[in-house]
């Protein structure tokens, strides 16, 4: 639905900023992209990009086959109209109630008053706030605001929706019900959705996929699951650092560092998807006849998978726990066997 | 106070108000596009033209920086011109609105440029032209600070009237000169400054109740 090529850009000013040096990217319809990296990234450059809000220096935005970097003011403002965006701070009419902010983009594309109406109400149903219509913008909530800035961003009915870190104002869970509203939007109208945050929890809620994004380039992308559990990148490794992999102490791991012997291994488990739930561990002490002591375990959960790691110690006789090794390793999990030094 | 004295007051506080209350409007209906060309054609705005915000700029400059005094003798052939004659109520409202002008439109590009600069790029990635921006967006947005803007245009221009009045257009600055200063007459003299200080009391009072009431912050 998107797709990026090779974007530059740069800002001059007292210090000159490269911005983006060469975006690769392509977006998929129907899905909820994410777009990770920390402050000063140029995540919000990309973003206005894909809206023509920025114009790149160099590459080109496609949006549905169109070429957003050539089209004529006209025709740009045509093509916005398919493509909704909300922001961080809302950027509501503050002179507006919230049915005529909702109007807005309505007027915008002209039309009649009673079809305004009818709209607006429907739109308002759709994001919980059909009691709050006549309010002003400074009687909301945070909250709040945001959910008539996806209703007015959903008003023409767009193709795309934008999100420059849209809950990155609000509290967890504020930010919690405004990721299902968008998750819930996603599923039931289709509508592509492409996000942009510095928070990790943000991802793993809602997205399929990620893109992480460092010094204006993309380093890494794919499904959220596969980004997050193996992790390629040393940008993407960063910004997971607060994450299970890196929570096992260090302690921890340096008292097992020599305890390894025939009979006596460590092995980290990951899980994801449906090995989570199986009961391997429990499999493993009934058939090979091996004692496992779990040292430290975490399970999360990305959109609807879930995912986790355990750290254990396992003992028995040689033989059989090289079988248990090979039916771990059977069972989709990855495992990685702490080796002496 | 006598009834002429009343009479004498009562037609120059009418004097001054038609004085003021013209040329308010017809400068704020003149300084109003210049003020928000002022905005829009600034840096990084809707319509960013550089040449014209320069060339705008040094126009209102030029009209801000000429004292009133000066300019209302200097601009006599032009007030013929419009109304016929240099003299009289009507034609002091000539210079009041040439002198009002620039200043109204530095006073609507300040309030413009209080306007929230991200409600303005949501307006533009909604799809909004730069004329809907300018009229849905700007104005609307900015209407409580153009209000006080009005206000503050208003009063300036009781006190720049009352020298108006001196080259003979009458209104309380006049009747102030004639009868206070030239004819010894003390009463008159303080009569006019209290009602010149009731009407701006009036005005800023009218003009911050107004603007509170269209504010919705
Ligand atoms: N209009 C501008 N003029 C000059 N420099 C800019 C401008 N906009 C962004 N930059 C610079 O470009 C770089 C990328 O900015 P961008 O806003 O895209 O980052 P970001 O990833 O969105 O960061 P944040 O999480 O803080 O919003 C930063 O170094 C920023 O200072
Ligand atoms: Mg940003």
């Amino acid at each position: 639905m998107i797709i990026l090529k090779d974007l530059h850009k740069t800002y001059a000013g007292e210090r000159v900023v490269h911005a983006l040096r060469g975006i690769d990217l392509q977006i998929p319809a129907g899905k909820i992209f994410g777009i990770i990296g920390q402050s000063g990234a140029g995540k919000s450059t990309l973003i206005r990009c894909i809206n023509g809000l920025e114009k790149p220096d160099q590459g080109e935005v496609i949006f549905n086959g169109i070429n957003i970097s050539q089209l004529s003011p006209k025709e740009l403002r045509k093509t916005r109209k398919k493509i909704g965006m909300i922001f961080q701070h809302f950027n509501l009419l503050s002179s507006r109630t919230v049915f005529d902010n909702v109007a807005f983009p309505l007027e915008i594309a002209g039309m009649t008053k009673e079809k305004i109406q009818h709209k607006v109400r429907e739109l308002l149903e759709l994001v919980g706030l059909g009691d709050k219509e006549k309010a002003y913008p400074h009687q909301l909530s945070g909250g709040q605001k945001q959910r008539v800035g996806i209703a007015r961003a959903l008003a023409n009915e767009p193709q795309l929706l934008l999100c420059d870190e849209a809950t990155s104002a609000l509290d967890p869970e504020t930010t919690t019900s405004i990721l299902q509203l968008l998750r819930r939007i996603n599923e039931e109208m289709g509508l592509t959705i492409v996000l942009i945050t510095h928070e990790m929890p943000v991802i793993q809620e809602i997205c399929d996929d990620v893109a992480v994004i460092e010094d204006g380039k993309i380093k890494e992308y794919g499904p959220v699951i596969d980004v997050f559990t193996k992790p390629q990148a040393s940008a993407t490794k960063r910004l997971l650092g607060g994450s299970i992999e890196s929570q096992i102490p260090a302690e921890l791991l340096q008292q097992i560092n020599g305890q390894t012997d025939k009979e006596r291994i460590f092995a980290k488990l990951s899980f994801v998807g449906s090995s989570a739930h199986e009961p391997i561990i429990s499999s493993l002490l009934k058939n090979y006849d091996v004692t496992v002591n779990i040292l430290f375990g975490k399970i999360d959960q990305m959109k609807s998978v879930p995912f986790g790691m355990l750290l254990v110690e396992m003992r028995g006789e040689a033989q059989r726990l090289n079988e248990a090794l090979l039916f771990i390793r059977e069972h989709d999990v990855e495992m990685e066997v702490f080796m002496n030094e | 106070m006598n009834s002429m004295m009343v009479t004498l007051l009562w037609n120059a506080t009418k004097e001054t108000l038609y004085m003021v209350g013209v040329s308010v409007v017809i400068a704020e209906l003149l300084g109003l596009p210049i003020g928000v060309l002022l905005v829009v054609t600034d840096k990084d705005q809707i319509l960013e033209n550089t040449i014209l915000n320069k060339i705008l700029s040094f126009i209102v400059n030029i009209g801000r920086s000429i004292p009133f005094i000066i300019l209302m003798v200097a601009i006599i052939p032009f007030t013929r011109w419009v109304v016929g004659t240099s003299i009289g109520t009507s034609a002091a409202i000539v210079p009041l609105i040439v002198a009002a002008i620039p200043f109204v439109a530095r006073v609507v590009e300040s309030s413009l440029k209080e306007v929230d600069p991200g409600v303005i790029e949501a307006a533009e990635a909604m799809g909004a032209s730069p004329w809907q921006i300018i009229y849905k967006v700007l104005l609307p947005e900015a209407l409580p600070g153009l209000v006080l803007g009005f206000t503050l245009t208003a009063v300036n221009l009781v006190g720049y009237s009352a020298m108006a009045g001196t080259i003979g257009g009458g209104g309380l600055g006049d009747l102030a000169i004639r009868y206070g200063y030239q004819r010894f007459r003390g009463d008159v003299m303080f009569y006019t400054v209290i009602i010149l200080v009731l009407m701006v009391q009036l005005i800023q009072m009218l003009g911050d109740w107004v603007a509170k009431r269209v504010a919705h912050k």
